[in-house]
This record gives structure tokens, sequence and C-alpha cells, in this order.
């Protein structure tokens, strides 16, 4: 009678093993090989010095596109928190009949499951060049996260307590204004920081695709292979990101 | 007969064929306080509820003041509502806004909504509501958020909350069933008086049969979806108790 | 009784109230600055309900046949790339996790240099990754992997470190009181603790990514962004259709696949 100290897990051992073979099988055929890899990292040195240092000539157009940037940020935020709140109400199944709440839910799940860029590639079409297009791709992709967790931030709230202003006689829109957002607004509020706070990493890069801000003086200067006027942009980017990121953590904590 | 409360043959059944209440008649006068009491699932909780009709009663009528409530819809329904006051087991008390919000959101079914969302009530609703938190010994605690409290000051605001909607009758289902019992008897005894004071008929729901005695001027004895008692505390004797609760041995 | 006449109810302190009129003064004055200063031509918005509604008349019906031709094997590519890029992005994100997490790393000048590594990872976007990568190593499926895996190292390198910092000492403890040597420790007492953290991580990750590399294409980092941005250049509405219909059914498969080995996991 051997008895065993370990029960081998074959199944993990079986899916790690697939997950190396496949690993080797997506690398031959995504043509990947040492020398492109070897010739890259030469072609990496000359593009890091071509670089640096980063030229910070064209501030008044680096500014000027910045700003744009915050503008399409600032817009898509507000646009897309006024319009999640219905939306967000619409889908919470505990609020809403099922018949408004399943076609709400899939339109939310329509906005979330397409990538901003993409949806700002086919605003650019339609609408043409500019920052229209970016404040309605960002208003689109903030809507979808918004409403989303909107959406089942009521689903979890204590229906007890809107029971009992319902028992008071209060219409449907008391009941919403005393039962529901005051259990939910603070995490409304945290959702809607958020966003504004991710809507403005990704309103730097809409322009790429030409939806305005930054990213399209940062693709230009790209193709122009103008890379010290490129380090310069992409600095104040990340400098931009950082300060957004300070200041969301900041209010976040105010508000708690 | 026009005034009070009366139910003509109500019944519920939230799956058909297993009624919960069985065609319940029962008049109520427009004074005092009645108990019901009976074991859990019995339907306590769904009688009371089916008269403001946060529960759909699958038949009869509920006649408040002559006017039957069940066929109500819309801004009927919540006109029938206001004049009711509820209070919870559980209080249910809007926790994130403050006492004085919660008082002021038994007003909801009387102002217009932009007065309840910016929260400019007329001053007779404020003055009333500063009233009803002194009469329920919190004078000071408007401000602080309803989430601080402990349970027997939150059955206060609760009983405040339903007050201040003026009602012509007192809904409470199970109020003391949270509460420990010395602030149990408390929190009876407050509801008893306010309502003496206000003129306000109660119907009251009820574990505990010693607080029924002490409190209720009318005991209504459920079992299994059926009134099978029905009188003054003093009439209530263990054999009827027996027929309420079942079993032999329950006050061993 | 009379006292209560006087006392005067309001929801919020004064000062309350100045902060929150303040709040509303700078939200109403940035987007009143906002929509005078942006470049928006008032006929593109006017036109704009018209202009997307002609757009989706022309996706309609999408080029069915074309998923076959030009879109199947830049799909698979695309499920490469992220993939691939995930595992290559925990290659570089559990040594530089291990590098921040205090409780392993005792330095802390080399927690903050991680640590920053790690921050400016995620402060790049894989787009702007991906034209990086385009620029040193030709256009192609390789930049792709290289920007999904840079992006991912400070996402998954953050929560990882946040994982294995908020284990409990006890067991690391029991490691070293049997004489364990340091990577035995870690192997036993804290990889245990920290896989379920790392799997969940792993898939929320690729989830991400294979949303992400389906754009790289567009700067010419290989995948289905090529492809897409081929249709769009030569105005293949009803092929965009198509591309646009795939991309979002591999979203939703690979959601539905996450959350099914993730409910597996735990």
């Amino acid at each position: 009678m051997t008895r065993t100290a370990f029960t081998p897990n074959w199944t993990a051992r079986g899916a790690l093993l697939a997950l190396a073979l496949y690993c080797v099988f997506a690398v031959t055929q995504l043509d990947i090989s040492w020398a492109r890899i070897l010739t890259g990292f030469g072609e990496g040195g000359r593009f890091l010095a071509r670089m640096w240092p980063p030229n910070f000539e064209r501030w008044d157009t680096l500014v000027e596109g910045m700003l744009e940037s915050i503008q399409i940020a600032v817009l898509s935020s507000v646009a897309g928190i006024i319009l999640s709140l219905p939306l967000g109400l619409m889908a919470a199944r505990n609020l809403s009949p099922a018949w408004v709440s399943a076609p709400v839910r899939g339109f939310i799940a329509l906005c979330r499951s397409l990538h901003y860029v993409i949806v700002a590639i086919l605003f650019v079409k339609a609408v043409g060049f500019g920052a229209l297009a970016g404040v309605a791709a960002l208003t689109v992709a903030s809507m979808g996260f918004i409403a989303k967790l909107f959406a089942e931030a009521i689903e979890e709230i204590s229906m007890k307590q809107v029971e009992a202003v319902r028992a008071t006689g209060a219409g449907p829109a008391g009941v919403l204004l005393y039962g529901v957002l005051p259990q939910v607004a603070s995490r409304f509020v945290g959702f809607c920081i958020y966003q504004l706070d991710s809507n403005l990493r990704n309103s730097t890069l809409v322009g790429i695709v030409g939806a305005g801000g930054i990213g399209g003086t940062l693709f230009a200067a790209f193709k122009r292979f103008d890379y010290d006027f490129v380090a310069a942009i992409l600095l104040s980017i990340i400098a931009l990101i950082f300060l957004a990121e300070l200041v969301s953590a900041r209010v976040r904590k105010a508000l708690q | 007969m026009s005034a009070g409360l009366s139910l003509r043959g109500l019944s519920k059944a939230y799956v058909p064929g297993k009624p919960v209440l069985r065609d319940i008649t029962l008049d109520f006068a427009p004074e005092g306080v009645t108990a019901i009491i009976g074991p859990s699932g019995t339907g306590k909780s769904t009688l009371i509820r089916c008269i403001n009709r946060l529960v759909e009663p699958s038949g009869g009528q509920v006649l408040l003041d002559g006017q039957d409530l069940v066929p109500l819809r819309g801004r009927e329904l919540r006109l029938a509502r206001r004049r009711i006051g509820m209070v919870f087991q559980e209080y249910n008390l809007v926790e994130r806004l403050s006492v004085m919000e919660n008082l002021l959101s038994g007003r909801l079914g009387y102002v217009p909504l932009w007065r309840a969302w910016l929260r400019k009530y007329p001053a007779e609703d404020i003055a009333r509501a500063f009233e009803l938190l002194d009469a329920v010994g919190l004078p000071d605690h408007a401000t602080r958020r309803a989430d601080a409290l402990s349970g027997g000051q939150r059955q206060r605001v609760g009983i405040a909350r339903a007050l201040m909607q003026r009602p012509a009758l007192l809904l409470a289902d199970e109020p003391t069933s949270s509460l420990d019992p010395r602030t149990a008897v408390e929190v009876m005894e407050l509801l008893t008086t306010l309502t003496q004071r206000e003129q306000v008929p109660v119907i009251i729901n009820i574990h505990n049969v010693e607080l029924a005695k002490r409190y209720c001027g009318r005991i209504i004895g459920m079992h299994q979806g059926a009134v099978v008692f029905d009188g003054p505390p003093e009439a209530l004797e263990a054999s009827h108790l027996q027929l309420i609760y079942g079993g032999e041995g329950w006050q061993e | 009784m009379s006292t209560s006449l006087d006392r005067e109810w309001q929801r919020f302190t004064p000062t309350q109230r100045i902060g929150r009129w303040l709040l509303w003064l700078a939200i109403v004055a940035a987007c009143v600055w906002a929509v005078r200063s942006i470049e928006i031509i008032p006929e593109f918005l006017a036109d704009a309900p018209q202009q997307m509604a002609d757009l989706l008349l022309r996706m309609w019906p999408p080029d069915l046949g074309h998923y076959r031709i030009g879109v199947h094997d830049a799909l698979i590519e695309t499920l490469h790339i992220a993939t691939l890029g995930t595992v290559l992005s925990f290659t570089m994100a559990v040594p530089l996790a291990l590098l921040t997490a205090r409780n392993v790393c005792p330095w802390a000048p080399v927690n903050a240099l991680a640590n920053l590594l790690l921050v400016a990872s995620r402060s790049v976007n894989s787009l702007v990754w991906a034209l990086l990568f385009v620029a040193v190593f030709g256009p192609g499926a390789l930049a792709g992997v290289l920007a999904i895996a840079f992006r991912s190292v400070g996402f998954v390198g953050k929560l990882l470190a946040e994982a294995i910092e908020e284990t409990p000492r006890g067991p690391m403890e029991a490691m070293a009181a049997v004489g364990a040597p340091w990577g035995h420790g870690m192997l036993k007492g804290m990889w245990p603790q920290v896989q379920p953290a790392f799997w969940g991580i792993a898939l929320f990750r690729w989830d991400i990514n294979v949303r992400e590399s389906a754009v790289l294409g567009l700067v010419g980092a290989g995948g289905i962004g090529v492809a897409l941005d081929d249709a769009i250049n030569f105005f293949h509405w009803d092929r965009v259709a198509t591309i646009l219909l795939a991309i979002l059914v591999v979203v939703v498969i690979a959601e539905i696949v996450v959350t099914q080995i993730r409910k597996r996991l735990i």
C-alpha cells in the first residue's frame, strides 16, 4: 500500500504546458526572430539618442494641443456623466421593468465593447476631423463605464429603505431622490472622478486618429521623425497624467 | 361605518393555491392601538402590507374612511399612502441622510418635487419636525446621519417620520423585534402615548404577547392566515394562545 | 413648544454650502471654458446625427464574405499579440513587483525605483508604446507584442505588489523558522498565498489586452487593426462593419471565457 503525499494536479500542469507550447507556436506564427530583435536593439539605441534632449522649442503648439485634450476630457466627462444618470437608472434591474433594463443594458454593453479609438475613427469619418469626434468618442466610452457601474451600485442598494419612502406616499421622483440616490451618490461621484481621470489619459490619444487633442501633434511629429519633439510631448503627457492622478487621489480622499 | 379602517374578505396568495391570508374581515375603530399576534410566517406582515399596498392583495377590499384602496393606481394610490404612516421592523431609515431629512421624507407625498430636491420645505413642516424630535426625545439629533444612531434611536426617528405624514392610520410592522427588551418597552411606550396624543389609530404586528397585552386595547390573534382570536387583552387566555401558536409546550 | 418655531434647519453648515457652491462654480466654469475655446464647427455638430446615420447605412449589410479572406488571420494574430504580450509582461512584472513589495525587498530606494518603473509603464498608453516600438522594430506584430507587454507591466506589477504586501507574515516566518532558504520560503510560504491573486490579475489583464490589441494595427503594430485601417482608408464600409462585428464577438467571448475560468479557479 503506497500512500502519495501529494495529489498531482494534472489539469493545472497540463494547462501550463499547453500555455508554454502555445507561446512557442504563436511566436513562430508572428514572424518574430532573434535577428529582428537584435537589429531592433541597435535601432532602439539610435532612436533614444535622437529623442534626447527633448525639444520644447515649439511649446506653443504643445500647450495648444494639451489644452484641447483637457477640453475634450472635460466635455466628454460632463456629457457622459449626464447621460449615464438616466441610463444607469434604467439599466438597474431592481428599479426598472425587464423590457426597459434589457435593451439599455445591451446598449451599455455595446458602448463598452468597442475600444474608444475605434469609436473615435467612426466619429471622425462621420463628423469630420477635430475635437468634436474626440468628445463624442469619449462620451460613448464614459457612458459605458459609468452607467454600468452605476447600475450595479443601484442593484446593491437596500430596497427596505426604498420601500419605506414609498410607504410615505412619495411619487417615483421622490422615491428616487430620497430612497435611491442617497444610497448611491458617493459611489457615483467616485466613478465620475475615476472616469474624468481616464478620459484625461485617453484624450491625449484620440488625436492619433484625427479626433483632436495632443495626440494629433504627437502622431505628426512621429511621422516627420521629429523624435526630440516626440520626447517633449511624451514628457508633457506623462506630467499631465501624473498631476491628474495626484489630484483625483486627493479629491477621493477628501470625499471619504 | 365610514370612519376608520375596514378589511372585507381580504386574501393574498404569493403562489396560486397557497394562500397566506384567507378571507380576512375586520373593522378597526378610528382610535386606539390594535395588536396582531401570531407565529412567524402566519401572514401578519403581509396583512399590514396589504393595507398600504406595499403588497398587492389577491382579493377583497381595504376600506379607509369608506374608500376602497385596492383598485387605486398611480397618483391616487400615493394620495392614499400618504395618509397611512408606517413603522418598520428594521427601521428602514435612509441611512445616508440626516435625521431631519429622514423626518422630512415623511412629507414627500405632500410637497412639490422641487422643494424635496432643494430641501426647501415649508417652515411649518420643519417646525413640526423639531416638535416631533423633541417628543421622541432626540432634540439635538437633527443633523446627525441616520447610520450614526443606535437601534432604539433609529426606531424613534422611524416613528417620528411616520407621524410627519399626519396620518389617519399608523401601521407598525414588528417595531420592537430588533431591539433589546428594555428599549422595546420604551419604544412601545413612546409609540402608544404619541399616537394617543395625536389621536391616530395604530395597527401593530408584534411577537411579544406581554407587550401586546400591556399596551394594546385590542388583540387579534392569527393562525395560518386566518383570524382565530379577536378581543380585549383581558379576554386572551392560555387556550387562545394555544390556538394561535399551536402545540402545547411553548409557554414553558 | 414655542422654541421649536425659532429653530432653523439647513441641510449643510455655512462652510459646507460655500464649499459646494465653489465646487459647482468650478465645474460650470470648466465647462464654459471648454465649450467656448474648443474648436467645434457648429455646422458639423448640427450635421452629426445625419452623418452618423449615413455611415451606418453604408455599413449595412456587412460584407461577411470578406471575413475568410481578410479578417480571420488578422483576428488570430490579434489574439496571439494579446496573449504573448500578457505572458511577456508577467516575466517583467514579477521581478519588479517583488522589488516593489516592502515585505520582500527591504531597501527603500530599490522599492522606489521599481515603483517608478511601474508608474512610467502605466503612464504611457499602449498605442503610444506601439508607436515607439514601430519606430524601433518596424511595423508588424513584434511591435504589438512589446507594446502590450510594456503597457501591462505597470498594471500587473502594481496589483501583484499590492497582493504580495497584503500577505500575512506568518507562513514566511514559519519557513524561516524551519531553516528554509529564501527561495524555498518564497515558493512554499509566499506563492500559495499570492497564487489566486496572480491568476486573477493575469485573466483580468488578458481580457483588457484583447481589446487593446485590436487597435494597435492603426499605427502599424499588427493584428486586426491593420485590416480595419485598410478598410476605412478605402471606404469599404461593409467590410468595416464585418471587422467591427468580429472584434465585438471576440471581445464578448474573451469576457465570457475569463469569467468562466475565474469561477473555476475560485
